[in-house]
């Protein structure tokens, strides 16, 4: 046996940790108390994480052979095993790393945010529940586990984001985020059952195995128009992905997600659950590859949540949902690489945009836990003063959010920019313009943000000024924690991970379609590339969009009232949010109401239990009622008609006389 | 030929009897005409050589069920009249149900000829020298009939425990829980069942 | 010599009897309960000269079952009978119809 090759109960350890501590502190919770709670959740994470940290060194650095294989079969049915297993590759311990670091920052944040809550220990219970459901989807080596573990972080995230179980908007976010997720599953799961139709099993290295076969097939959805199989099955998984990782027009459910505390804001609905959608696509690169029309699908929608999820953060004034919609116009970004083939650049941005994201989430719920639980933006201003290290951290994680040169966040946006610009498909033209434009839309949202709340006057009223204080260094250290990578992995990792041969066999790219090889060409080390960075057309969009922000917010905001009126139309289409909730209520939402009290009063009431049910039964009432006057419930009546009976058969035995067949066996 | 004359008279006396059973007013007569009905049979039945069954039928019947018969007749004060009236008025029924059954009988039997391979008119086998009827049934009964003879005992135990338990009368003591079962039986859902009427959560 | 024409003519005419037996006395359960025993002689009548005909034993053990029942069913009969004359102080079927559908 190698001497590195991979632990696979080591792996499973990984996963387990977190699901024990999960289960101890959500069922003894009680007994062990608050801090027995917050501790062993924790230790159990920080186990993880540093598991994972030695599993990514065997794999990244001692270049162990990948871990492809099972650790449990569940069962065999008609040839198809349904197993629990493993594919640990350098895409697999990117993201756990990703997935534990993030955990911990937030499993350490909880401890202060959470501080005064009555649900402390459900709170640390569901989160390392969250971890690990997010580690068996993302290690997973089957689409069984896979959706095993896309159903569990949603099943996870529907409690989170109900966790204030009293406040009716958080119970109405949590059923709105369970059912929009209900109609991307549904597209997953019939994904997968396409999969499985063509090959006969579940393992991944199957299905990437007989791509040429899937795309041979066809399928007949409407009419006689027949489908090429690989498009409608990369379609399907594409739609779960759109459900899970908030991609119009299934995008609906995130904002609302944000009833639920920030801590889970952060790791949840930002860095980890969201971006299980990017995730999966990356995985499924080798079916996705076989199909431009797939390709391009993904290629628009993603472009279009970009910028126009974007263009939503500009009017919100609540602070967690400015992110929120940051994150949505940042999954647009992801998927639209994922469209134009540059896989490893939207992982890639998909690793960044965990850490900074996180930051400015939590550095979003530290300003709301020291303003006393005030989310609008309206109310604050002025705070850099009074927590310094929150709003240097927010600063940082808004640079990298943006793309400012040298920060993580510029190497993989313009890397992704780039790949999409060197893409060849339709629809990429749209989607690089998109995306450009969402650049400076970025940029003056996110720094509307940052001046509204931490520069300028203090517009804060009596009461919270009294209230407030600032946080401690629970908090706070996450936030550090969580801005040193923000700022400095991009510097270390872009070359090898995006442009080297990090990738190399996790993800798998046609030759033809490689736009980050293509991309790669202008890149020459990390400071030249920044420095290059500095004078190409992104760049200077997003310095016109902080100047934008700095002048409507803090130079001259009187402006932004004038230009409101100017636009009022277009400001009223964002404040509705493009009348998408609107239309899903009064439109799909009674429709299907519509159609099931149709089938309720009609076809359930009516034709079966009017009909079926209740008909039969009066049927059997109305022969009984005739057939019942033989009963006269008089002893002889009955003595006489057994006679009559026996006469009968007499008779029957004398058929022969009376002409028919003879009696018994004839000589 | 004296076994045939035997059996004509013993016959004779057995069809009067039984004529008497049904036709007499008052049931004890009958009962009595029922004894000698049996009495009847057990003698043709140890002519046709089944000696064994005819000294049961006389033991059992005779012994234990037609007193039984009699005492029930005799404890119950039956009004007789009542039970006489419309006597005469379903005779003819009767007469007419009993002639079209025997009619049929008498068809099955001869003009079917019972089927094949059945020579009506030679005689029942005579025994062996020497058989015993009763040793015969015994080693069948308690060989290969053994299961459905220990049955037949089990049968009789429960027609006992029926007999007593229908027949006994219960004091109800105070204190002690009986079960009603028509009570039971003729419970209604409005007695069992609330149905709540209550409104929703809204969200506000 | 009896034949076996003989015995299933009297059990023929001592079926038929007792079914007249029922119409006649339909009122009174006590006789109906003695022309129920008198059908089962004439039943038995018929197992017992089969028995003897073939010359095979297992008509009588059949008989013998048959007794059985009847004597089961006799003492049950009579006991519903005691328990219906202690309710109703009659025992004429003619007003017990409380089975009418």
């Amino acid at each position: 046996m190698n001497a590195t090759a991979l632990n696979p109960s080591l792996l499973l350890w990984i996963a387990l940790l977190p699901l024990l501590a999960a289960l101890i502190a959500g069922l003894a919770g009680r007994v062990i108390g608050r801090t027995g709670a917050a501790a062993i959740t924790i230790a159990a994470v920080t186990a993880a994480l540093v598991l994972s940290c030695i599993v990514f060194r065997q794999v990244i650095v001692l270049h162990a052979p990948v871990f492809d294989g099972p650790v449990y079969t569940w069962l065999i049915s008609d040839g198809i095993r349904m197993q629990v297993g493993f594919l640990v590759d350098s895409l697999t311990v990117m993201m756990m790393v990703v997935v534990t670091f993030v955990s911990l920052c937030v499993h350490v944040y909880t401890i202060g945010y959470m501080h005064d809550d009555p649900g402390y220990q459900r709170f640390f219970s569901y989160i390392s529940l969250f971890t690990f459901a997010m580690l068996m989807l993302v290690m997973s080596n089957n689409f069984l586990q896979l959706f095993f573990g896309w159903e569990a972080v949603g099943v996870v995230s529907y409690l989170l984001i109900g966790f204030w179980y009293t406040r009716p908007t958080a119970i109405f976010a949590n059923m709105k985020a369970f059912l929009v997720n209900r109609v991307g599953d549904l597209g997953f799961l019939l994904g997968i059952a396409g999969v499985v139709y063509f090959t006969g099993s579940l393992q991944y290295q199957d299905a990437f195995g007989a791509v040429d076969k899937i795309a041979g097939g066809s399928f007949q959805i409407i009419g006689g128009h027949s489908w090429n199989a690989l498009t409608v099955v990369c379609i399907c998984l594409f739609i779960g992905a759109m459900g899970k990782s908030a991609q119009m027009p299934l995008h609906v459910w995130l904002p609302d997600s944000m009833e639920g505390p920030t801590p889970i804001s952060a790791l949840i609905h930002a860095a980890t659950m969201v971006t299980a959608g990017i995730f999966m696509v990356a995985r499924m690169s080798p079916l996705f590859e076989g199909s431009e029309a797939a390709l391009s699908f993904v290629l628009v929608i993603g472009a279009t949540t970009a910028f126009f999820m974007g263009l939503l953060g500009i009017v919100q004034n609540d602070i967690k949902r400015v992110v929120a919609y940051s994150t949505l116009s940042q999954l647009g970004y992801m998927t639209a690489a994922l469209g134009a083939s540059g896989y490893a650049a939207g992982v890639y941005h998909l690793m960044t945009h965990a850490f900074f994201k996180a930051l400015l989430f939590l550095a979003a719920g530290a300003v709301i836990i020291a303003m006393h639980h005030e989310q609008d933006m309206r109310k604050m201003g002025g705070l850099a003063k009074r927590m310094p290290v929150t709003a240097i951290t927010a600063w940082v994680g808004a640079l990298a959010l943006i793309g400012t040169p040298f920060f993580s966040g510029f190497y993989s946006k313009d890397a992704l920019i780039e790949a999409v610009h060197h893409a060849e498909r339709w629809g990429s033209g749209y989607a690089h313009w998109a995306l450009l434009l969402g650049v400076f839309v970025t940029a003056f949202y996110t720094f509307r943000m940052i001046f509204m709340t931490f520069h300028g006057q203090s517009r804060m009223d009596h009461h919270a000024e009294e209230h407030f204080h600032d946080v401690g260094w629970d908090m706070k250290g996450p936030l550090v924690a969580l801005a040193i990578p923000s700022l400095l992995i991009g510097l270390f990792t872009v070359g090898p991970w995006l442009f080297g041969t990090f990738f190399e066999g996790a993800i798998h790219v046609r030759p033809d379609h490689d736009v980050v090889e293509a991309a790669k060409e202008e890149f020459h080390g990390v400071v030249s590339f920044a420095l290059h960075g500095l004078m190409t057309l992104p760049f200077w969009l997003a310095a016109a969009g902080v100047a934008t922000a700095w002048y409507f917010v803090l130079k001259n905001p009187a402006a932004a009232a004038s230009w409101r009126e100017k636009f009022a139309p277009l400001v009223k289409l964002f404040e509705n949010k493009y009348y998408f909730d609107w239309f899903n209520e009064n439109v799909i939402a009674r429709l299907s109401r519509g159609i099931g009290n149709l089938l309720w009063g009609v076809g359930d009431r009516g034709l079966i239990d009017g009909a079926l049910v209740n008909g039969s039964a009066k049927l059997v009432g109305v022969v009984a009622g005739v057939v019942r006057r033989v009963q006269t419930g008089f002893l002889y009546s009955y003595a006489f008609w057994m006679v009559i009976g026996l006469a009968l058969l007499l008779l029957w035995a004398l058929r022969a006389v009376l002409g028919g067949a003879p009696l018994g066996a004839t000589p | 030929m004296l076994v045939q004359l035997l059996f004509y008279a013993f016959a004779a006396v057995m069809l009067a009897a039984a004529t008497a059973v049904i036709l007499v007013r008052n049931p004890v007569y009958s009962a009595l005409s029922l004894v000698v009905t049996f009495f009847s049979a057990a003698s043709i039945w140890l002519l046709i050589q089944a000696e064994f069954l005819a000294i049961v039928l006389v033991l059992v019947y005779v012994g234990a069920v037609m007193v039984l018969f009699l005492f029930v007749v005799m404890m119950l004060d039956v009004d007789l009249e009542e039970l006489r009236s419309g006597f005469a008025g379903h005779a003819w029924l009767g007469g007419l149900v009993a002639l079209l059954l025997a009619a049929e009988i008498v068809g099955v039997i001869w003009v079917k000829g019972l089927g094949s391979g059945i020579d009506l008119r030679s005689g029942l086998a005579a025994a062996a020298p020497g058989a015993s009827n009763t040793r015969e049934l015994g080693v069948s009964l308690f060989t290969h009939y053994l299961y459905p003879f220990e049955l037949a005992a089990m049968l009789l135990l429960v027609a006992i425990v029926v007999a007593i338990v229908l027949t006994m009368r219960v004091r109800h003591r105070e204190g002690v829980k009986v079960q009603d079962v028509a009570a039971q039986v003729a419970v209604r859902r409005e007695e069992r069942v609330r149905v709540l009427q209550m409104p929703p959560e809204k969200r506000s | 010599m009896i034949t076996l024409q003989h015995v299933l003519v009297l059990s023929g005419l001592l079926f038929t009897l007792s079914v007249a037996g029922i119409f006649i006395n339909r009122k009174n359960v006590i006789l109906l309960l003695m022309c129920i025993e008198l059908l089962l002689l004439s039943a038995n009548f018929n197992f017992v000269a089969f028995s003897r005909y073939h010359g095979n034993i297992d008509g009588q053990v059949f008989v013998f079952f048959v007794l059985t029942v009847a004597a089961a069913e006799a003492a049950i009969g009579l006991a519903i009978l005691v328990v219906l004359f202690r309710r109703r102080r009659s025992i004429n079927v003619a007003e017990i119809s409380t089975l009418k559908g």
